[in-house]
């Protein structure tokens, strides 16, 4: 114990003999160790947004239709139960976050234009209850239950038809038989969402209007489930597959939305090959540091090998002058990454290039997330590498021959 | 100076450990930021150019006000005979008219919304990749037939094959009622679900009768001989073009705004991570730097009282680090240049790459190839980087008392 002591003052005293040098290296650390962190809490804002409102319009964690509804999302594919079915097994299972709902691909038609859109007949009350896009309406009202006869649909679609709240469309799809089924609704609100591409594209009704219109009795196309949390949602999957039963195809967003389930993967990745190459141009500095520290003490080190202290004290006397080097540094670095994003925490605007991010599918705002893991994978891999970088010179030191090393020059 | 050069590369090999660490420093940079870069600036030309040449082309002539809604009122009239005129003033083929409007296609047993785009059978190949992916049957060759071609994956939703019929029903530029029957005679396969899913052409003639457009068009799209080539040819349009009417030209960077963007996003976060990479090394020349000149006072102390100005000693010093640079930027371009030409063999591929790939145009192998410029700029921002890091110590010597350096322990 007396001993660990006496190392340790040796290496702290060795680590400030040279204190131009220990400095330039601390601060080569912490700028590593910042830039670890830092970046990795932007990207990583960035994905989870992308994640949050790619689910908010899938929506739900988990979704349940019929096994063909993805590839061919029309009226012919509705689930086999009825609306009345489904509320039973959800509620039999204590299931509270879902919501059931007609989905459709639909043509929409003001005075002037017509779009493609995805029409949802929906419960208000259930869609609040997963968060779902279009229950934030910003302009006119919310759609007041399932037999509500008017439509909520986005700004930028409503721009793009050149109308407005108050005015009527027609929306226009087809019935089970290939029959045209249209209906006229009033715009009785609009909504506002993260992407455009969803403002653009999503109509949302009463569910048994849209039901009506379609003549699909008490049908839904789909239903979705929330979850506690997306990162692991195979124990909810696992449940509703079991009081759903077979015929269904019951899948998690991950498989709902292939892009932003890889982007999670992606990202992971992403963070331990830009760690890993920061701390390898940081390794080349730190061996050289250490390489050097050894080299001026050769004399030194001779002598307290001559007078009888063991190798091994010597390689960790070297070994703990690197971990108090990369401690000192892990923190310096460490503080330096929570100062500079805590300021960012009501987000960085970048609507610069909101369309090149739409395109990544991200929204124009970023919002950065130190996540604790990541700072302790930094950490670590700082600490571990440091260690495996700093053996070598370490090995070296203690290998001296006694004499040699006195009489060197 | 000749004597400056034989010292300083003396010098250099005076540590030989210690130089090659440093060297390694920049040569693991210098490769890495080579293979980097050659990968994405070769992304970003496939990215622009796969999404340009697929349908959107290089500028496109419109109606005022036309980017922004799409409406089918804001038209060009007389389309066909402005892109034969633009043809013969620009002594360019790749010019090629279209209309577009938004349709509901139904087949026997299924309806979707659907863009329908008038194109000029004969031109339209010039300026867009679909008609050559036409899979099965072919392209429209009769300017009038009731003919159309349609995505594979519209096709398997809709239940149509080769020879089926497809009616439209839509609104005409007045507002009518529209509506054609039409056959079935090519199917494109593009890769890009959503475009196989939501366009279909047929001939610009007979589009002009069912939407009631009597000549008018919405979109002349101009091909370029190269990107590049697009700056000059703007103006030439915008003079030929009739004044009276206000059509205008835009090029691609404004019919594509998130092109451009996703590519400046991605590169600020590129050259965030470089610049970490960047300064990293240059602490590490840093510290090497400093300490060669420190642990030679002694020395410089000598030739200095024997008349060596400081200022010579500093040209010395930064020489070495020019010396290592230059080594740094041969090595880490040769190295760089070979892995890059590895990957260009063999493609380049990132586990969750083909979903993100999807979503800009670009197939889920890349093959990077190194040019003169991605060989060279990161090597030479990397030694720009080290000279500048090496100031300071060259600065050092200025106030050097060469009798207390000679006595300097």
């Amino acid at each position: 114990m007396r001993l660990l002591g006496i190392i340790t003052l040796l290496a702290w005293r060795n680590l400030w003999r040279n204190y131009r040098r220990t400095i330039i290296m601390l601060a080569a650390i912490s700028i590593g160790v910042w830039a670890m962190i830092f970046m990795t809490a932007l990207m990583r804002g960035m994905v989870n947004d992308m994640v949050k409102d790619g689910i908010e319009a899938l929506p739900g964690y988990v979704q349940i239709h019929h096994p063909n509804f993805r590839d061919d999302p029309s009226v012919s594919n509705l689930l086999p139960q009825t609306d009345a079915e489904i509320s039973a097994q959800f509620s039999s299972a204590k299931i509270d976050a879902w919501a059931s709902r007609v989905r459709v691909p639909a043509v929409i038609s003001s005075e002037y234009e017509s779009r493609g859109i995805t029409l949802f007949g929906v419960d208000p009350l259930q869609e609040q209850a997963i968060d779902a896009i279009g229950s934030l309406v910003t302009e006119g009202r919310a759609l007041q239950g399932v037999s509500d006869t008017g439509v909520v649909i986005g700004h930028k679609l409503a721009e793009k038809l050149d109308t407005e709240l108050g005015k009527r469309i027609v929306v226009m799809s087809q019935d089970p038989d290939n029959e045209i089924a249209d209906r006229g609704y009033r715009i009785v609100g609009l909504f506002e969402a993260g992407l455009a591409a969803y403002e653009e594209t999503m109509v949302f009704a009463g569910k048994s209007t849209v039901q009506d219109m379609l003549g699909i009795g008490d049908r839904v196309s789909e239903v979705a489930v929330l979850g506690t949390d997306y990162r692991d949602v195979d124990p909810l999957l696992n449940e509703i597959k079991a009081i759903t039963g077979g015929g269904v195809e019951v899948l998690p967003w991950q498989d709902l939305n292939a892009y932003l389930g890889s982007m999670l993967g992606v990202m992971d990745g992403f963070v331990l090959v830009w760690m890993i190459v920061v701390f390898l141009a940081l390794s080349f500095g730190l061996v050289n540091t250490l390489v050097m520290a050894v080299f001026e003490r050769v004399r030194e080190i001779g002598l307290m090998l001559a007078l009888g202290m063991r190798p091994s004290h010597i390689l960790g006397q070297i070994i703990v002058e690197s971990i108090m080097l990369l401690i000192i540094g892990l923190v310096l670095g460490n503080t330096l990454a929570y100062v500079s994003v805590v300021p960012l925490k009501g987000g960085i605007d970048i609507s610069l290039v909101a369309e090149g991010m739409e395109m990544f599918g991200a929204a124009s705002t970023l919002y950065p997330a130190l996540e604790f893991r990541d700072a302790v994978t930094a950490n670590v891999v700082v600490l571990f590498l440091g260690l495996l970088a700093s053996l070598s010179p370490a090995w070296r030191a203690s290998r001296y021959e006694p004499i040699e090393a006195i009489t060197k020059v | 100076m000749n004597m400056s050069l034989r010292l300083a590369w003396r010098n250099l090999w005076r540590q030989p450990r210690r130089t090659w660490l440093t060297i390694g420093a920049m040569v693991f940079s210098n490769a890495l930021l080579v293979f980097m870069i050659s990968i994405q600036f070769g992304i970003y030309d496939l990215m622009i150019d796969n999404t340009l040449q697929s349908f959107t082309g290089h500028m496109q002539v419109q109606a005022p006000g036309y980017k922004e809604d799409a409406r089918i009122r804001q038209s060009i009239p007389n389309v066909a005979s402005l892109a034969l005129d633009l043809r013969q003033e620009l002594d360019l083929e790749t010019i090629a008219a279209r209309a577009a409007a938004f349709a509901l296609a139904s087949s026997e047993e299924r309806s979707y919304g659907v863009q329908i785009f008038g194109v000029d059978p004969d031109y339209e190949p010039l300026v867009s990749t679909i008609p050559g992916l036409v899979r099965s049957g072919s392209f429209l060759e009769d300017n009038d037939a009731a003919e159309i071609v349609i995505g594979q994956v519209l096709a398997r939703n809709l239940r149509v094959e080769l020879g089926d019929e497809i009616t439209l029903l839509g609104s005409g530029r007045d507002g009518s009622f529209a509506a054609a029957v039409l056959a079935v005679v090519g199917i494109f396969d593009t890769g890009v679900p959503d475009m196989d899913r939501s366009i279909a052409e047929i001939p610009l003639g007979h589009f002009q009768n069912v939407f009631a457009m009597e000549g008018d068009g919405h979109q002349i799209v101009i091909t370029a001989p190269n990107l590049d080539a697009t700056d000059a040819l703007k103006p030439r349009v915008e003079n030929f073009l009739p004044k009276d009417e206000g059509l205008v030209v835009h090029d691609w960077d404004a019919l594509q705004p998130g092109l451009r963007q996703a590519i400046q996003a991605d590169l600020s976060s590129a050259f965030f991570m470089y610049g970490v990479l960047v300064v990293l090394v240059a602490f590490s020349v840093l510290n090497t730097q400093l300490m060669s000149v420190l642990e030679r006072t002694r020395e410089f102390g000598v030739v200095m009282s024997l008349g060596l100005t400081p200022g010579r000693l500093g040209r010395i010093v930064l020489l070495e680090t020019a010396f290592m640079g230059l080594v740094s930027v041969a090595l880490g371009a040769l190295l760089g240049g070979l892995i890059t030409m590895y990957f260009g063999y063999n493609g380049f591929s990132y586990p969750g790459m083909d979903e993100m790939a999807a979503n800009f145009n670009l197939p889920d192998r890349f093959y990077p190839q190194a040019t003169i410029a991605t060989l060279l700029l990161g090597p030479t921002i990397v030694f720009i980087g080290a000279i500048l890091a090496a100031i300071y110590p060259a600065l050092r010597l200025r106030w050097l008392e060469p009798v207390a350096a000679m006595r300097a322990a």
